[in-house]
């Protein structure tokens, strides 16, 4: 393999994974205030893109971008504020199945509005010809862009997380849910807050990955089940683990096309989710003791 | 928690009933009940999309006009969501409850060839909007189909590939029927025409992006052109990955591709995409004397006018064509009830224009179509064009 074919191969991967990692992130946002996953995370996805095409037809990329993820936001909220928030201790299943739910009636909204054509965001930068060459592989800007927004993205959430006192309240839901609202958090808050923040995430991921992927109604189960396992696989809840994990997957699936048929790709993905499962199922970063303590 | 329950069971069953007494069984019994089983949401809603929404059209327009032999048409459309179990449902239902006299589609050609025992069985009339050749051969009697055969697609293809002096060439396909289809006829005349596949890749329909399998194909020097044979989103995607990675070698698509938007969707990417289709997307620059201008040009301008937010593609093209048969076999037998005669008039009808080409059916072909019914078109300045050497 020459090193422009490895470099080719490795900015494909890191272009898949840092979208899984993205969607892992939503997932574990949620997963950590309220021990559940929201599988309409891949929705989120799906509305981010869906609105800001629809915006642009009216103005400039960037504004459309930034309606889109408020909009997208004000759904995350409103999906918590009426399917979740007035549930009292629910079980695990039942919000998985309400999170299903969800999903399923987001898609067939979205169905209703935009109908089922394939739409795209026009390129931020050049067209869908343009590549910049980088030690000899040739790569679309559109890749520069998302991997350099969700990076930006992913530190935003970890200074968020650390530093300001809305971060360390979540973390503290995560933590111990009853011992945070014994210090006064509302814990109520939080959870709205984390769907805000991880539809508001989703939606920032959906817009620039929309000039490459292009976007449509039932895109997001396909990216909710490879974020999902990237989830797992770095073990849930855990935002930085997400990304080392996304990046693996994506890298072992663009090159395992050097060597398998294409076909094989999706596969892969499938057997990582069913090894880790097995072997390790508090995922490659976690730990098996704090595991064993969660409930799910 | 199980108030809960009962109340979500009581939404459910609700559901149901609702479902279950739709409209169309109600209709008046007079009118020619013509059912159709159609893709209109899921993986192949863009077949069965602008499918349904035709149809709707002609339907509307047949009825102001007065029907067919004095007698207005009821359309019963089933969305399948191009899943075969509940196309084979769907039939059924048509067969036994709504008592149709005809049936259009499916949109798939795997949805169509699990129906097509059941409507034999049930001597029911068959217009197809699928394009496997295996529909109509070996020759059902009762069914039927519109869209172009996938090996004359091939053969255009082979040919205009022949011109250009293309020895190696690399095949990529989705994991649809139509794209298995399509590699399997690829792969079986390229020898005919002293054509090598040197390498084939089948991809997920749902793929977003292919950038990783263009670089394995480019690293192989040998390959003159590409064919692609898939349905949207990865026809655009695929052209966009391989120009981004600077490999122009030509690219080939299906006659999947005959939809204005996949070339908005590609972009700058589509350019110079050669590909086999009927005549609706060149409709304008058609001469005038062609016998399919004239309808050609009015479906285009009706179509937009009634749905703007959509463009005429050929898949709503088979839908139109089923229709303009089956009425013109109504017309032909003179009888809104005998099925068998309308059934002996399709399998009769000659120089019948459509949007695919002019059909001329006989007991040993059941698509009625030959090879004049495609063109070579290619992408030019953002817009179809036909291709010329």
């Amino acid at each position: 393999m020459t090193p422009e074919l490895f470099l080719q191969y490795l900015f494909a991967g890191i272009t898949y994974g840092i979208i899984y990692a993205i969607v892992a992130i939503g997932f574990n946002i949620i997963y950590n205030t309220t021990g559940i996953i929201n599988f309409a995370q891949g929705e989120f996805v799906m509305l981010g893109g869906m609105i800001a095409i629809t915006m642009h037809n009216f103005m400039p990329i960037p504004l459309a971008i930034v309606v889109a993820v408020l909009i997208t936001m004000v759904v995350g909220a409103l999906i918590e504020m009426v399917f979740i928030r007035w549930l009292d201790s629910p079980s695990v299943l039942r919000m998985i199945i309400i999170t299903i739910g969800i999903s399923i009636l987001a898609r067939e909204v979205a169905l209703h509005i935009w109908g089922e054509s394939v739409r795209a965001l026009p390129y931020f930068i050049g067209n869908e010809v343009t590549s910049v060459t980088i030690f000899g592989a040739r790569i679309s800007p559109q890749v520069l862009w998302v991997i350099g927004v969700c990076s930006l993205m992913v530190a935003g959430l970890s200074l968020f997380f650390k530093f300001t006192s809305l971060g360390r309240e979540m973390r503290a839901c995560a933590a111990n849910r009853r011992a945070a609202i014994l210090c006064g958090i509302n814990a109520k808050n939080m959870v709205t807050l984390s769907f805000v923040l991880s539809a508001g995430i989703g939606a920032v991921a959906g817009c620039v990955m929309s000039p490459i992927t292009y976007s449509d109604y039932s895109m997001g189960p396909n990216l909710a089940i490879k974020g999902f396992t990237v989830a797992i696989l770095g073990g849930l809840g855990n935002s930085l683990a997400a990304v080392a994990a996304g990046l693996l997957l994506g890298i072992i699936e663009a090159f395992s096309i050097s060597v398998l048929p294409l076909a094989f790709q999706d596969a892969i993905a499938t057997s990582i989710l069913l090894l880790i499962l097995f072997i390790r199922p508090h995922g490659l970063f976690g730990s098996s003791e704090a595991a064993s303590l969660k409930e799910f | 928690m199980k108030r809960v329950l009962n109340s979500v069971l009581t939404v459910v069953i609700s559901f149901c009933l609702v479902a279950g007494f739709s409209p169309a069984s109600v209709a008046k019994a007079e009118n020619i009940k013509v059912g159709a089983i159609l893709a209109v949401t899921g993986g192949a809603s863009f077949l069965g999309g602008p499918e349904a929404r035709t149809l709707e059209m002609m339907v509307e327009e047949i009825n102001a006009k007065g029907g067919v032999n004095g007698k207005k048409i009821d359309l019963i459309i089933k969305d399948s969501g191009a899943n075969p179990e509940k196309a084979i449902s769907f039939t059924k239902q048509l067969i036994e409850e709504d008592k149709v006299f005809a049936i259009i589609g499916p949109s798939t050609s795997g949805e169509t060839m699990k129906i097509k025992n059941i409507v034999e069985e049930a001597k029911m009339i068959l217009v197809s909007c699928a394009a496997a050749e295996v529909i109509v051969n070996p020759v059902a009697k009762y069914v039927f189909k519109t869209p172009q055969k996938d090996s004359h697609a091939v053969e255009k293809i082979y040919r205009t590939m022949q011109l250009m002096k293309i020895k190696k060439i690399a095949v990529l396909a989705g994991n649809t029927g139509f794209g298995k289809a399509g590699k399997g006829q690829l792969e079986k005349m390229a020898t005919e025409y002293g054509i090598e596949v040197v390498m084939t890749e089948v991809y997920d329909k749902k793929a977003t992006d292919l950038s990783a399998v263009v670089a394995k194909l480019m690293a192989n020097k040998d390959i003159q052109a590409v064919v692609n044979w898939s349905i949207v989103p990865a026809q655009g995607i695929l052209a966009k990955n391989m120009r981004q990675a600077g490999w122009d070698v030509p690219l080939f698509q299906s006659h999947g591709f005959g939809n204005v938007k996949y070339i908005e969707a590609g972009g700058a990417a589509a350019e110079g995409i050669i590909f086999p289709a009927g005549r609706l997307l060149i409709a304008n620059s058609l001469a005038e004397d062609n016998p399919q201008k004239q309808l050609l040009v009015r479906y285009l301008i009706d179509y937009e006018k009634k749905y703007p937010d959509d463009k005429v593609s050929t898949f709503g093209g088979h839908a139109y064509d089923a229709l303009t048969i089956l009425v013109a076999a109504i017309e032909k037998a003179g009888t809104t009830t005998d099925r068998e005669k309308v059934r002996d008039a399709i399998e009769n009808l000659k120089g019948v224009a459509g949007t695919a080409g002019v059909f001329n059916f006989s007991p040993e072909d059941h698509n009625g179509l030959d090879l004049s019914s495609f063109e070579m078109l290619t992408v030019k300045d953002g817009k179809f064009a036909i291709y010329n050497q």
